[in-house]
């Protein structure tokens, strides 16, 4: 029996360990390798073994990612990029969850629908549409710029600008912060809100000291879920924003596709992962320090 | 003055109506029960105290003022929820700290009246745990401490010890009762449990689709129903109803189908025909082996058809010569032996006049 037990395991287990180590783990690998090898004279790689036998690895993509900092630069501007869409998508997210959560039984599958809706059209479709909502004869732009020209501005381009991006980058991650969420708060006990209404808790209070710190693992589970992708995206940039918009998505791209220089652009791709991995371990950390300190109502 | 006065309160859900009219005046310092089945409206009427609901007519007042117009939060009441309620993401000490928090405490008086409030619940040194971390019992005191650290007018209490078992239940109850003489505030407790409420209270009031049924002392509610609900709700009851036969001298006759007329000692106006009850306590009838050498006011025969061995006391149930059945309770405390009978004895059955309660209707 208990043979049978461990080979029925390992058959359940086994297929997504094999994919995960095909298409993930060895790829990996290979990027790390390729990161410090030298890129071919007409691209891709040059081979691993020089004329002379010796292997051919140096660090020197690297050393061009620290020496030059436009790609430092390019770095600090993805963050921030994915740091306002993280924020502005929990603003807008929050009172909607909460909304869907406090909703009768019997609506809340549709609202959730609703949500969802959108991703059952493509991709770069919905991108797509934000240029011709964004577009210089629509009425959004009309009405902006006529509203600036009243007070004496200069029309302003809504497209192909960085508020394009981040107003694109906003609406395409917004169902990935509402679902977290809300399967969060559609799991908060009334009771404990009647408790600290009881206790002398006004409307507020009991957001801030209640629901918001239960709410906690759904903030972090759904700004995960937006701020990892939104770091390394490269479509949204390249269709509604302009030449000073790209992202570091953009440059891996560029160097893996136009430039063709395989070890930089697998620099790029390890030095973000490792600092996307970084902040979201610094964010845990913080995360478990400041609930012990309000828990003990400090 | 009452502490706190419910006038002529009426909810209505829909076509339901919960709490039809009820009127009490509790007293300061008084433990007062709200006693009754599910459904009964004595917990839609706790909610209207606290806030969380609104009468649909009547006043609530607490010292002389009208509640009407403060939300839950500026109420001077608390309230120990049936499932305590604690906050999962404080330790017990955030969770006692939170009402003072709440009223603006400076932060050092914070720290002795929660230490305090602990201290007066057990539960001291207790403060660095999370609820999750606690026994149902401790969880249960740190709900009680929570609503007492601010020293509340009253403190209502929704079937607090529901969810417990019944060894933890009994050690609560009388920790409850002390702790209620101690602090001195009024609480107001729901339960539909009888014997809880017999215990703990000073009055209960038995509420039955959403009257009060009767307001009394708990002696008084076991020993003097006045309604065949009460007589039947609070603990076991044989309930002999029929018609009235004769009613003189403070005696009244009942003639009961299947047994025959049974004696009552009642001061009642009740004319002969009407329809009359007598509630009686099992543990009030006597049970023989063989005739009683002085005939009692009431005396039957019957078979034991069925008992419960409880150790302390023995149910019997006996079928009576007329095919009724009552329920006969005798202490096992004759040395010597486990029990007086066994099934298909013949017994006699006899009680005083007075050891039976005369219902009217």
């Amino acid at each position: 029996m208990r043979r049978t037990g461990t080979l029925g395991k390992w058959l359940v287990s086994g297929p997504p360990i094999v994919y995960l180590l095909l298409f993930f783990a060895i790829p990996a690998l290979i990027m790390v390798l390729a990161s410090f090898r030298t890129p071919g004279e007409f691209g891709g790689l040059a081979p691993l073994v020089d004329e002379a036998g010796k292997p051919d690895l140096n660090v020197e993509s690297y050393v061009r990612f620290f020496t030059e900092p436009v790609y430092a630069q390019i770095f600090v501007k993805s963050f921030v990029y994915a740091l306002l869409t993280t924020l502005i998508c929990l603003l807008i997210a929050y009172p909607l969850a909460a909304l869907i959560a406090r909703s009768p039984k019997k609506h809340r599958d549709l609202l959730l629908l609703l949500v969802i809706l959108p991703f059952w059209s493509n991709f770069l479709i919905r991108v797509y549409a934000w240029m011709i909502v964004l577009g210089p004869q629509a009425a959004l732009a009309r009405t902006v710029n006529g509203f600036l020209d009243w007070f004496g501005a200069g029309p302003v381009p809504l497209l192909f600008s960085g508020f394009a991006v981040l107003v694109c980058l906003v609406y395409v991650h917004l169902p990935f912060m509402v679902l977290p969420l809300y399967a969060n708060l559609e799991k908060h006990d009334q009771a404990l809100l009647d408790a600290a209404q009881d206790l002398g808790a006004n409307a507020w209070q009991r957001f801030w000291r209640i629901t918001f710190p239960l709410s906690l693992p759904g903030v972090y589970a759904g700004a995960a879920l937006v701020f990892i992708p939104a770091l390394g995206i490269f479509a949204i940039p390249d269709i509604l924003g302009g030449p000073d918009d790209s992202l570091i998505g953009n440059v891996i791209k560029q160097q893996f596709l136009e430039t063709r220089d395989w070890p930089f652009g697998s620099v790029l791709s390890i030095v973000l992962t490792v600092a996307a991995l970084a902040l979201a371990g610094l964010a845990a950390w913080i995360g478990a320090h400041s609930t012990r300190r309000e828990a003990s109502g400090a | 003055m009452a502490l706190l006065e419910i006038q002529d309160v009426t909810r209505r859900f829909g076509d339901f109506t919960a709490v039809d009219g009820v009127s009490l005046a509790i007293e300061a310092g008084e433990f007062f029960t709200l006693l009754g089945p599910s459904g009964c409206g004595k917990t839609t009427l706790l909610r209207m105290i606290a806030g969380f609901d609104v009468p649909d007519g009547g006043r609530i007042l607490l010292n002389g003022e009208d509640l009407a117009s403060r939300p839950p939060e500026a109420r001077p009441v608390r309230t120990v929820f049936q499932n305590y309620a604690l906050f999962p993401h404080m330790t017990v000490h955030g969770n006692v700290a939170f009402p003072l928090k709440m009223a603006k405490t400076a932060p050092a008086d914070i720290r002795s009246k929660v230490a305090e409030a602990l201290d007066d619940v057990r539960l001291a040194g207790f403060g660095k745990r999370f609820p999750h971390e606690l026994s149902g019992g401790q969880k249960q005191r740190v709900a009680i401490a929570r609503a007492l650290v601010t020293h509340p007018s009253v403190l209502l209490l929704d079937e607090p010890l529901a969810a417990l078992d019944a060894k933890l239940r009994e050690e609560m109850q009388i920790e409850l009762i002390n702790l209620q003489k101690e602090v001195g505030i009024t609480f107001v407790y729901v339960t539909h449990d009888q014997t809880e409420a017999l215990a703990l209270s000073h009055r209960i009031a038995v509420m039955s689709h959403g009257h009060v049924e009767q307001l009394d002392a708990p002696s008084r509610i076991y020993s003097f129903p006045r309604t065949r609900f009460v007589a039947d709700f609070i603990g076991t009851c044989n309930l002999l109803v029929g018609p009235v036969t004769a009613n003189a001298g403070g005696l009244v006759a009942v003639a009961v189908p299947h047994l025959g007329t049974v004696k009552v000692a009642a001061a009642s106006e009740i004319a002969p025909g009407a329809e009359g009850a007598v509630a009686l306590r099992p543990e009030k009838i006597t049970l023989h082996g063989t005739a009683p050498a002085v005939s009692a006011d009431n005396d039957f025969r019957g078979t034991v058809s069925d008992f419960l061995y409880h150790g302390d006391v023995t149910v019997y149930l006996v079928t009576t010569e007329g095919g009724g059945k009552i329920e006969a309770l005798s202490a096992n405390s004759a040395a010597g032996r486990t029990k007086f009978f066994e099934v298909g004895d013949a017994v006699h059955l006899s009680w005083p006049a007075a050891a039976g309660h005369f219902i009217a209707g």
